[in-house]
């Protein structure tokens, strides 16, 4: 039966630091830096470091525990690499389908296209703004991570001086994209050792691609367009062949088919994950620059619209790369910020400490304000405060993680809280006045606050941009 | 509230409104090749079921270690499982004939399987969308405040508006000024506007309070006995309210009841407990708290989608209904404020925020969004016609993307 390549995992949260423990080597000597064998299981399972960093479990003796202790370790999906250096991009590595079984690992990379037929110009262009596309978001720099070069023209040369070009222009990962063979190998023969992603293997040249990716080490992909059999059929027989990194594609639907895209998606991580099926278990890459064909009449605008949001969908639904051709913020930067809150890890509370925190030097006279611990909150209204360069003092309400509105709604925040928070931080021997400002959409708790702290309530702003605004026209009037 | 409105470019004011001309033209494209019924859900096709044409499909594997020659057949099964629950249906909306006066009523929920895994089920009721109408001024988003500036303070009209021009399935009638640090507006004044709107649209009601435990209770109870039989979904009860009060009024009038709890499952399993007290699990649908995409989506996407998956696994507590605050996209500084031109222009950023944070929570599961820009209220429609019409994409042509000319 052709299910017997089909074996059952146990799922990753049973997972016990006690069965790692016991391959391990138990001589506690601290080599990896943990005060124990059983501390670094437990960081193991945890995924926090790898067995690389347990020296002696590296040597010959210990081959046998390592080998077993790497498969005990396995993700369900497979771990690619493309690419080599700083920049290079892990794939896949997943160990839950839902991201709330444990967590997400190596969030989805999204690569932006170039072809060999438009001018020299705009492909430096596309290929600068991929480099420099940078946004700062709770103290972490949301990037781009690949280049897609497409052949267009299915010709050799022409691929061949395209893939140099990008190469000598970026650090960032190729994906070589055709499906004649002599072209991508022409391509390759630009980059031999810099790890592309091939795309694609498909029903019909599978075979010259699996000598490529062997040849020269490459990842492959592999295409087999809303039929899983076939990919799966694929995968067992690359997988044969000897090609250990693959990389799924369905197929992207971002229109007519779209139910079929996400199902089959949902289907293919199910089964690797769920039902430790292998042949399914490869990082999944999606197409959202397929609205950019049959695009009929359609404005450049709607095209970027439609592809940006299912882009948003396949990085919910799994995938752990997707192409784009739009190059615009924003249509990018939603997706580049959705890919951040999917792949934060439920397991930490995403909060700042509370207390008191002290900005520029203020002095008596200073005024007061308060915000939530929730990180970005917390980043958001720092970041605007130093920008500013104002004086202040800023007193950090613990509310669970929780920002403002939500936290009004949930009663995470209360008069109650703020009250206790200003007699806890001792901001009453620092200044001489007693007034507060608060947040502009915690306003309903002004007249509670007042009465439980005795400070006198000054409602701020709703968005933290307008703080410098609001000290100058209301703050230094009352001064 | 958004900066700079006064000094917007001529350029944003016209691109917004092009943009939804433009969408509605490639809608009316894309609909006439879409006449699926929904009978044909039924005999629709697994993908994967059939094999592609022109495979050979060799019976034997080669020899191990030999390099194949051929492709190796694997066959691929769906990996369909089966749940134990059902989300509970939730009628919104009563016609004449059932004692109300709408045009026709929205049933929710239902649903057997996963969020979408049609592979598994069809989707009995597809998500609706319960478009924004508030009772006076408030600080609204620029790319936002651009279509609806004309019915700002007119609730029938701008009812008028979001069901005729925006699609809305439903309205959300909030009653902001009842609170009383705003307006204190009086129930009596809430009922008048509640009035208004219900004669100026057929569709749905959901009545929004000011989030004012007492006030609320106060306006929901003169709403719910005035309009007794229209089935409104009172938006809505939370643990620090007269619950067993409110439940009450809820029930002997006719109408349903949305439960929020701050994005904690407990939460919401003991508030649901308290309201089976008093009202049938078919009144009931569970507002889990939405927040927008970068200020704590992810919370939400979560909290949600373990709250349908233990509801389909036969946690009854959980087995409701779900409905998002969509609306609260626009909290995000991304989304309406004026950036480095390079994420410009913010009219098409902060609609696309609120499309992204809706596409991620009807992926968790949401049957009820509650909306407000045009263009991702019918983004939103859009999808959720292309989720439901199951296969009619051409495949063979989709790995033509490599060599696409742009």
């Amino acid at each position: 039966m052709s299910e017997r390549e089909t074996k059952t995992k146990g799922s990753i949260r049973e997972l016990s630091p006690i069965d790692v423990y016991k391959l391990l080597p138990r001589t506690n000597c601290k080599e990896c830096g943990e005060e124990n064998c059983m501390a670094f299981a437990t960081k193991l399972v945890n995924r926090e470091v790898s067995l690389e960093q347990c020296p002696p479990l590296l040597k010959k003796e210990n081959e046998k525990a390592y080998k077993q202790l790497k498969e005990l370790l396995k993700p369900p999906i497979r771990e690619v690499v493309v690419g080599v250096g700083d920049r290079a991009v892990k794939l896949g590595g997943k160990l839950v389908q839902y991201r709330h079984e444990f967590a997400y690992f190596n969030p989805t990379a999204i690569a932006i296209d170039v072809t060999d037929e438009m001018a020299d110009d705009e492909v430096l262009d596309r290929i600068k703004r991929a480099e420099k596309f940078s946004f700062e978001y709770i103290g972490q720099i949301l990037r781009l991570d690949m280049v897609a070069v497409r052949s267009v023209s299915n010709d050799a040369d022409k691929f061949k001086a395209l893939v140099k070009k990008v190469a000598e222009n970026t650090s960032l990962p190729l994906i070589l994209c055709s499906l004649n063979s002599n072209v991508l190998e022409a391509g390759l023969m630009a980059v031999p050792k810099a790890k592309p992603l091939l795309y694609a293997a498909t029903k019909d040249n599978w075979r010259e691609m699996a000598e490529l990716a062997l040849m020269y080490y490459c990842p492959l992909a592999v295409s087999a367009p809303n039929n899983l059999k076939l990919l799966r059929s694929l995968a067992k027989t690359l997988t044969a062949y000897g090609v250990e990194d693959l990389v799924l594609d369905p197929g992207t639907f971002a229109g007519d088919g779209l139910a079929d895209t996400l199902n089959n998606f949902t289907m293919i991580r199910r089964a690797g994950c769920k039902r430790g099926d292998e042949l399914l278990g490869f990082p999944l890459l999606g197409v959202p620059m397929t609205a950019w064909m049959d695009r009929g009449d359609a404005p450049e605008e709607v095209v970027k619209w439609k592809e940006a949001y299912t882009a948003a969908m396949l990085i919910v639904r799994y995938a752990d790369a997707v192409v784009m051709h739009s190059v615009d913020g924003w249509a990018l930067l939603p997706d580049a910020v959705l890919r951040q809150n999917i792949y934060t890890d439920p397991r930490k509370p995403v909060a700042v400490e509370a207390g008191l925190k002290v900005f520029g030097s203020p002095d008596a006279d200073s005024p007061v304000m308060f915000t939530t611990n929730f990180a970005l909150t917390y980043y958001t209204v720092a970041s605007d405060i130093e920008n500013a360069k104002l004086n202040t003092y800023l007193l950090v309400v613990d509310t669970e993680g929780i920002a403002v509105d939500s936290a009004v709604a949930g009663r995470k925040l209360t008069a109650e809280k703020v009250a206790d928070a200003i007699k806890a931080s001792g901001i009453e021997d620092k200044v001489k006045h007693r007034k507060l400002i608060i947040p502009g959409k915690s306003a309903r708790l002004s007249g509670e606050i007042e009465e439980l702290s005795g400070w006198q309530v000054l409602v701020g702003p709703r968005d933290s941009s307008d703080i410098p605004k609001f000290l100058l026209e209301k703050w230094q009037k009352q001064a | 509230m958004p900066k700079n409105e006064k000094d917007e470019s001529a350029f944003g004011l016209k691109l917004n409104p092009r943009l939804l001309e433009l969408l509605a033209k490639l809608q009316e494209i894309e609909l006439e090749d879409f006449e699926m019924e929904v009978g044909d859900l039924e005999i629709w096709l697994q993908p994967g079921a059939v094999a592609a044409p022109g495979v050979a499909m060799p019976k034997l594997a080669p020899p191990a270690k030999a390099k194949p020659t051929q492709i190796i057949e694997a066959e691929f099964f769906p990996p369909v499982e089966s749940y134990l629950g059902k989300v509970v249906e939730v009628t919104l909306g009563a016609t004449k004939k059932k004692g109300g006066s709408r045009g026709k009523a929205i049933t929710i929920g239902g649903e057997t399987a996963p969020p979408f895994y049609t592979f598994e089920q069809p989707i009995l009721h597809p998500p609706v969308i319960s478009v924004d109408v508030f009772d006076m001024k408030v600080p609204l988003a620029k790319a936002v405040k651009m279509h609806v500036k004309d019915v700002l303070e007119d609730p029938a009209a701008w009812a008028k508006l979001a069901v005729k021009k925006f699609g809305a399935d439903l309205l959300t009638v909030h009653l902001i000024s009842i609170d009383p640090l705003v307006k204190d507006a009086s129930p009596k004044e809430a009922v008048k506007t509640v009035e208004e709107v219900l004669q100026a649209v057929d569709v749905p009601l959901v009545i929004g309070g000011c989030g004012d435990p007492k006030k609320d209770a106060d306006v929901f109870e003169a709403v719910a006995e005035t309009f007794a039989g229209e089935r409104f979904l009172m938006s809505s009860l939370t643990k620090d309210m007269d619950v067993e009060r409110c439940a009450k009024f809820v029930k002997k009038h006719g109408h349903a009841a949305l439960s929020f709890t701050p994005m904690d499952l407990n939460l919401a399993r003991e508030l649901n407990r308290i309201l089976y007290d008093y009202l049938p699990k078919e009144d009931i649908v569970m507002d889990l708290t939405t927040a927008a995409l970068g200020y704590g989506l992810d919370y939400a996407f979560t909290n949600m989608e373990r709250a349908r998956l233990a509801g389909l696994m036969g946690d009854p507590e959980l087995a409701h209904p779900m409905s998002s605050g969509t609306t609260n996209a626009w909290a995000a500084r991304e989304a309406w404020l004026e950036m480095a031109p390079e994420w410009e222009p913010r009219e098409l950023r902060g609609p696309l925020w609120e499309v992204t944070t809706a596409l991620t929570l009807l992926l968790a599961g949401v049957d009820l969004f509650m909306m407000m820009h045009p263009a991702a209220v019918k983004t939103l429609k859009d999808i959720t016609k292309q989720l439901l019409g199951g296969s009619s994409g051409n495949a063979d042509r989709l790995v033509e993307w490599v060599s696409m000319k742009t």
